[in-house]
């Protein structure tokens, strides 16, 4: 296992508007399978996520977790089964696809910023051209969510000039500026200093408590126990076992679960 | 046992550089005479200039005929140049065989492409959209009817007539402003994930890549007339620049390939993930990275086709090239020992003026798109 830590943040997170909808599903992933070539790298995927939870993927390198939330956006095409995303199912036709990124935002692991635009114009570009909103009001809305994850003075810079945890704060305020309704983390703190790694979970920490939907494969254990309502635990493409994080961490039932908890938490 | 603490008590401020850093002798000191070696290919070096510049400068310049000479000049022993010669064809050299009293339609053309081109090379000049669209769309249907006549009273002159730096430069501003769109198109759609779209992009770059240029502009004058329906007819001059502009889009479509492959799928992903279109993933993230890239690539493309355009001689047009050949080959009153060197020398010089400025311009480019990465 590489990278995990347990890094916390100080200070008690406000469970006030985290409220899990007992009605409305935000994913559905029903029987799902996919296949890279020959390779079956996920198998039967059952997983129903209702507005407003914070799930954690965890699970060893290539157990298929990438993978999986990396389908809930279609950047990856499942080859049986259904993904309901806010009530679209996902198939092939494009324009469906596009109306599910449009409410889905995405980090990525390498953050992926555009630089050869500023950051203010990566914040803006998708908002001005998928929503149609008028540039100004697409920069005034960056601005608050620059402000938000306490960069707004780095909006006339390029991506290259700002630290890995900028950048990725960047990245963070960049899917937020679309205002979607769910949030999908893939590895976001795993290409970061250990220093910087703090300020981002910092800004993750507060979308939740906002009420986002989160979906986020991390290997950040302490942000687990925090912030999830629900650990999911994935190896060879299933998803071995899932539960409240207080019973995931101190008493895992599946022997695999067992290993892995036992490698990595000391 | 020794003590391996330590703690700095004071910081060391920055001092201004010792000279043999920085100075004009440590400069030659580390680029001409770093070490026996450098010292002896500098000798080396300026022994060869020694040799070569006088002669070249003694031709060219001091023994050679000015502009105002005259033939009988030419013809003396040890005379240089015949820069009179040049001058007094000159006409022939730019306009072909376009009638005289008409030049002033070309000279338009020319002035009013420097007028629209140098505001559009220009990144800081204003009103970029209307000068793009006076210069891609308006600019050519003028210069189109100012030279070959027809209309409004001016008289009919048939683009066999078109020749010398004329023909030159329309045939290769026409190939390179249209190569450029039709090669990024091209390598788009190698790309995709459409089969016939993709098959068909391979097979047309594949095609006219294995072709020589010259095969293309032969197989268009001479056989394309052979499979038209009988009586119709498209212009020899239009068939040329249709060649070399495939030509040259195949080409660019490898260059713009390489530019597109070098850009991280987390940059294809993220664009994609924010719910942008495919034409705008292209538009916004991906060209404007991929072909930043391949700014030389695209220039040596670029520079190729205006030298190529020399070939159109092979269609029994009378480029730049051709004019000077041919005025070489049949200007008797001119004839002399350095008369056809002459000629060929002034085309030389022309061709290069032209294709220099694209790479300094290119070089430029680079640099001022450059901001994107750095530090």
């Amino acid at each position: 296992m590489s990278q995990v830590s347990e890094t916390t943040i100080d200070r008690e997170v406000d469970t006030s508007h985290m409220k899990v909808s007992k009605t409305n599903v935000a994913i559905d992933v029903v029987n799902m399978h996919k296949w890279y070539g020959d390779f079956h790298v996920l198998r039967d995927i059952n997983l129903r996520v209702m507005e407003g939870e914070r799930i954690v993927i965890a699970g060893p390198s290539g157990s298929g977790k990438s993978t999986l939330i990396r389908c809930i956006n279609r950047l990856e095409e499942h080859q049986e089964g259904q993904i309901i995303v806010n009530g679209t199912e996902l198939t092939a036709d494009l324009k469906r696809i596009d109306e599910v990124r449009r409410e889905v935002g995405m980090v990525f692991q390498h953050f992926n910023l555009f630089p050869h635009l500023t950051i203010l114009q990566n914040l803006t570009l998708a908002p001005i051209w998928v929503r149609g909103t008028p540039k100004a009001e697409a920069e005034a809305t960056a601005m608050h969510y620059l402000e938000r994850v306490k960069i707004p003075e780095q909006a006339k810079k390029f991506p290259g000039q700002l630290s890995g945890g900028q950048q990725q704060r960047v990245a963070i305020a960049r899917s937020l500026c679309m205002q979607p309704r769910i949030m999908l983390f893939d590895e976001p703190t795993s290409a970061l200093d250990p220093e910087m790694v703090k300020e981002v979970l910092e800004v993750m920490i507060s979308l939740a408590e906002e009420g986002m939907t989160m979906l986020c494969v991390t290997h950040e254990m302490g942000f687990a126990r925090q912030v999830a309502n629900r650990v999911i635990f994935m190896d060879q493409g299933q998803i071995i076992e899932q539960n409240e994080p207080e019973a995931f961490f101190s008493n895992p039932q599946h022997e695999r679960t067992k290993l892995f908890l036992s490698q990595i938490l000391h | 046992m020794t003590d391996i603490g330590y703690v700095r008590s004071d910081l060391v401020d920055a001092r201004p550089a010792p000279n043999r850093t920085s100075g004009p002798i440590a400069w030659a000191r580390k680029n001409l005479f770093a070490n026996p070696t450098d010292t002896l290919l500098t000798a080396l070096g300026v022994l060869f200039l020694l040799w070569i510049l006088p002669p070249l400068f003694g031709w060219t310049i001091f023994n050679a005929v000015g502009p105002n000479g005259t033939v009988e000049e030419c013809r003396m022993e040890n005379a240089g140049a015949c820069w009179a010669y040049i001058s007094s064809e000159m006409e022939f050299f730019i306009y072909g065989f376009y009638d005289i009293p008409e030049q002033w339609r070309p000279n338009i053309v020319f002035a009013l492409g420097a007028l629209l081109l140098t505001p559009l090379l220009i990144p800081k000049a204003p009103f970029k959209r209307t000068n793009a669209v006076l210069f891609f769309l308006v600019y050519p249907i003028v210069s189109y009817f100012l030279l070959a006549g027809g209309v409004f009273g001016l008289r009919y002159i048939p683009t066999e007539k078109w020749g010398g730096l004329l023909v030159t430069l329309i045939i290769s501003v026409i190939g390179i402003t249209l190569s450029f769109p039709i090669g990024i198109m091209l390598a788009l759609g190698r790309q995709s994930s459409l089969p016939i779209i993709k098959t068909v992009c391979v097979c047309f770059i594949e095609l006219i890549r294995s072709v020589p240029l010259i095969t293309i502009l032969f197989m268009a004058s001479i056989m394309l007339p052979l499979f038209m329906p009988q009586g119709t007819t498209v212009d020899k001059f239009l068939r040329a620049i249709v060649g070399v502009t495939l030509f040259t889009s195949a080409y660019m479509a490898e260059v713009v390939r390489g530019g597109l492959q070098a850009i991280p799928r987390g940059q294809y992903e993220a664009a994609a993930a924010l719910g942008l279109g495919y034409w705008q993933r292209m538009g916004f993230i991906i060209l404007p990275q991929a072909l930043k890239h391949v700014i030389p690539g695209i220039v040596n493309s670029a520079i190729a086709l205006f030298k190529d355009t020399s070939l159109v001689y092979i269609v029994g047009m009378k480029d730049l090239l051709e004019a000077v050949k041919t005025k070489n080959d049949t200007a008797l009153e001119w004839q002399s020992a350095n008369t056809a060197t002459t000629g060929y020398l002034f085309a030389a010089m022309v061709f290069w003026v032209f294709c220099f400025g694209m790479s300094r311009y290119s070089i430029y480019m680079e640099n001022r798109l450059n901001t994107g990465y750095k530090r």
